[in-house]
């Protein structure tokens, strides 16, 4: 199998696996960076979104052997400690049920804002909109992409 | 309504303590029916192993408080309410407990199970009194300490005081407390002196799922654990002739293939291989009895029509009622199969040596599982162990433990770890679905009131439970039956979030809608007169309250400006009781291009005292949610025997877009809490219908919606 090195939240990772290896697996099983959460496998869902050079991005979808000039950033690197405005603002709302979509949403949301600092509520809906939550905490997650925007403004 | 049962105990029976020999008390505590004379207390918490375990409150030498919560964690915030009950009454300060997931432990933990429901409801006074009694200790401790009367002694926040000012910490204390008798008559807090019950405590979780950190099943790992990726039959009703798994054995990673029953397990060093293998191999299968949606429409609709179906519950004369009427309304609901589609895939991990099973996992009935595992390996319960993880979602689908069974059964023929994952694919198409259901409803209408009421049901494999025919409008309408039948088929089905409320719901809300519209009344002003008659009913098998419904009704009607919207904004309503809790709900709908679009969806709850305000709003929040999302959107069908939807590309949740605001409120009371994760579903879909009809004059009588309204041209 041929080798790989990654830029992954600012670090350097070398793994060994096959060519079409997606990225998803690649964090989850090779890297133990599990925060990255599979849920269709076909880019339906939103459960695996990384930012990639900055977009949100399916991770699901990303072979392993096109990523070699990407940096990566999960879940477990989007800050130290929890302390991006979208974390804070994930918690302050109280947003998750079961909470296991919520590191794609908070992904999708935070690639989000970097690019339109004061969005409408209709912006807000549209760019969460390719996120499932079987839980349906869709009110609580548009209130803090709102209140992330605050803060980041 | 029955009254709620009082339950007469002695502490001495489900309390023990016990000195840490890392410092601090251990409380150990059992539900009430575990309640066993032979229950060993541990001596220290380092020694605990999860088949003896049955501690439940450490409170170390510092006065910090570990609550350990057995109840499994599916997203209904139980982990967090429930030890915010315990810590109310020993008197803590919130920000000083941590939560620990409890491990299952059958023996001292009465239903460690999630499910209908009734995690709050079962547990609520043994929880305070759990609470309550180590407080009580640990003043008895202090008082002994001062050589005072124990009745002159306060505790508050964690800190004993007594009449002199004299002040000790929890943790002063734990050392000699452990070792006293447990008093008994303790007296527990009025509501109103409740501090932490009443007000938002955030997910315990929250930072570990903010930051990704492993949490769930499928986060789960182990050292030399294999992942298995299982063929199943891809119809119901096919079994395995033979398979070649050349391909499969020259993909790089997989290391072993498995034949068990009519399955084929793919065993790889890590998902991705795993899976690719699983698509590799070529199977052959044999047809036995291949079902289809349009066949069980069929069945169902004769069903509907047979003239014997099982009574379960008649009052007064329908037959006469019906004769005599001036007029019968007749109609017909009906609901497909649902999967659950947990965002979380079913996954389960196993490790089966010669002495020992080790179980890890999500899974909503821990006890269960164990058991039949036990049966399936043929072992002593003793010798399994059941650890389990967060959930990323239950609605019902983790109640079966067929996930669970198979990694057992790969792993005890492997004999290695084993962790079992679905695919998407595999999870929508090996599940317990919810049956698809047909009801038939009639009314006998006289002199402008409801005389009669004959509702019928034909389900695929089972009926709605037992208590279910009791509840509205039974006790309302003097003539009443309830008559159910179904059909046996070979498509698995199961529990699915409010198990058949979830659409009799809204079959029998939107037929009283259009009784309403009928008898030309106010929706609103009809149920309240005919809820007037179960309100001092002598009927004990009635399993609603009247007042309660009426309370909520009100307080929705008020909150959602009933009758008093803009134009161009068309209201429905639905009220429903399940699960112990009366729930009512508004929808608020606009036409956009001539499609409905729902804005807002009013909920009034009385649920009783509201435990943890801020996760009781998004439980139904989320419920109603669920409720529109799967009445408007979810369609799910078999073809010969095969799930017609595999993912979500063509199988349709709801999303942001299509989501109106939940506005909640709570009826204000002093009564015992019960559940919120699945009351607030059913109403929903009535709801949004008898909006629908406001603003577009349609019925609908098909699940999903999207059908109709497509079929009606409204969708262009």
């Amino acid at each position: 199998m041929p080798m790989y090195t990654l830029t992954i939240n600012g670090e350097q990772r070398s793994v060994t696996a096959d060519a079409d290896t997606p990225l998803l697996w690649i964090l989850r099983d090779e890297l133990n960076l599990v925060g990255t959460k599979f849920g269709c496998g076909i880019a339906q869902c939103g459960a695996c979104t990384v930012h990639i050079d900055g977009v949100a991005t399916r991770s699901c979808q990303m072979q392993v052997s096109i990523l070699n000039d990407a940096k990566i950033t999960t879940i477990e690197g989007l800050s130290k400690n929890g302390t991006h405005p979208v974390q804070e603002a994930w918690k302050e709302i109280d947003v998750p049920q079961c909470g296991y979509c919520q590191a794609g949403q908070i992904m999708t949301a935070s690639a989000f804002l970097s690019e339109n600092k004061n969005p409408s509520t209709e912006e807000i809906r549209e760019a969460m909109h390719g996120n499932i939550c079987r839980c349906a905490s869709y009110n609580r997650i548009e209130k803090a992409v709102k209140v992330a925007a605050e803060k980041m403004s | 309504m029955k009254s709620q049962k009082h339950i007469n105990f002695s502490r001495r029976n489900f309390l023990k303590t016990s000195v840490l020999a890392s410092g601090g008390m251990l409380i150990g505590f059992n539900f009430l029916t575990a309640c066993k004379a032979d229950a060993k207390m541990p001596v220290a918490i380092e020694n605990l192993n999860f088949n003896d375990f049955n501690a439940y409150i450490k409170i170390s030498d510092e006065g910090y408080v570990t609550i350990f919560s057995p109840n499994p964690e599916i997203g209904q915030g139980v982990k967090t309410s429930m030890p915010m009950i315990i810590a109310e009454e020993l008197d803590v300060e919130w920000n000083k407990v941590s939560v620990v997931q409890g491990n299952l432990d059958t023996k001292n933990f009465t239903r460690q199970v999630a499910g209908g429901s009734q995690s709050i409801r079962s547990s609520w006074t043994v929880l305070r009194q759990t609470g309550a009694t180590a407080k009580q200790m640990l003043i008895n401790a202090a008082a002994l300490k001062w050589n005072v009367d124990a009745t002159t002694c306060k505790a508050k926040k964690g800190i004993i005081t007594n009449a002199n000012g004299d002040k000790l910490g929890y943790g002063d204390v734990v050392k000699e407390a452990a070792l006293l008798e447990v008093p008994e008559n303790i007296k527990l807090k009025k509501t109103k002196e409740f501090t932490i019950i009443g007000k938002d405590a955030t997910n315990v979780d929250i930072d570990k799922i903010i930051t990704g950190k492993p949490l769930f099943g499928l986060d789960y790992k182990k050292d030399n654990m294999m992942i298995a990726s299982v063929l199943r039959p891809p119809a119901f009703g096919q079994k395995l002739i033979s398979f070649d798994d050349s391909n499969t054995k020259a993909i790089s990673g997989v290391k072993e293939v498995i034949q068990f029953g009519d399955k084929i397990a793919v065993l790889a060093s890590s998902t991705w291989s795993a899976m690719k293998g699983k698509k590799a191999l070529q199977a052959k299968w044999k047809d036995k009895k291949l079902e289809s949606t349009e066949n069980h429409d069929k069945i169902l609709n004769e069903i509907l029509n047979q003239k014997k179906l099982k009574v379960r519950r008649e009052d007064g004369n329908i037959k006469k009622a019906f004769a005599t009427a001036d007029k019968v309304i007749e109609r017909t609901y009906h609901a497909p199969f649902l999967p659950h589609n947990c965002m979380e895939p079913m996954n389960f991990y196993a490790n089966v040596t010669d002495t020992k099973v080790h179980l890890v996992g999500p899974i909503q009935t821990p006890e269960w599982t164990v058991n039949r595992v036990a049966k399936l390996l043929q072992r002593k319960v003793e010798t399994i162990q059941c650890d389990m993880t967060r959930m990323g979602g239950g609605f019902g689908r983790r109640l079966y433990g067929d996930f669970a069974l198979e990694a057992a059964e790969i792993s005890s023929v492997a004999k290695k770890p084993v962790k079992v994952v679905y695919s998407r694919e595999d999870d929508m198409t090996a599940g317990r679905y919810k049956p698809s259901v047909k009801y038939k409803i009639a009314a006998s209408l006289k002199d402008g009131k409801i005389t009669g009421y004959h509702l019928k049901e034909a389900a695929i494999n089972g009926n709605m439970y037992g208590l279910i025919p009791n509840f509205f409008p039974a006790g309302c309408i003097p003539n009443y039956k309830v008559e159910t039948s179904n059909y046996k088929s070979n498509i698995t089905t199961g529990a699915w979030r409010a198990p058949y409320t979830n659409f009799l719901a809204f079959a029998e809300q939107s037929f009283f809608d259009e009784l309403a519209t009928e008898l030309n009344k106010d929706v609103i002003e009809l149920r309240l007169e005919l809820l007037q008659k179960v309100k001092n009913t002598t009927d004990e098998s009635i399993e609603y309250s009247g007042q309660r419904m009426e309370d909520a009704i009100a307080l929705v009607k008020e909150k959602a400006n009933w009758g008093k919207v803009p134009s161009g904004v068309y209201q429905g309503f639905a009220a429903y009781y399940s699960h112990n809790t009366h729930v009512a709900e508004i929808a608020d709908i606009v036409l956009k291009d001539g499609f409905p679009e729902i804005k807002k969806v009013t909920v009034a709850a009385d649920c009783g005292i509201v435990v943890n305000p801020t996760g009781a709003i998004n439980q139904i929040q989320g419920g109603v949610l669920d409720g529109i999302g799967h009445a408007m959107y979810a369609d799910f069908s078999f073809k010969e025997g095969k799930p017609v939807h595999k993912n979500f590309d063509t199988y349709r949740l709801i999303r942001m877009q299509e989501t109106p605001k939940v506005e909640v409120h709570f009826v204000e009371n002093n009564l015992s809490p019960s559940g919120l994760g699945e009351p607030g579903l059913p109403p929903a879909g009535g709801a949004v219908a008898n909006a629908i009809y406001a603003a577009l004059g349609k019925r609908l009588y098909k699940q999903p919606f999207i059908n109709g309204l497509k079929k009606s041209n409204v969708l262009g």
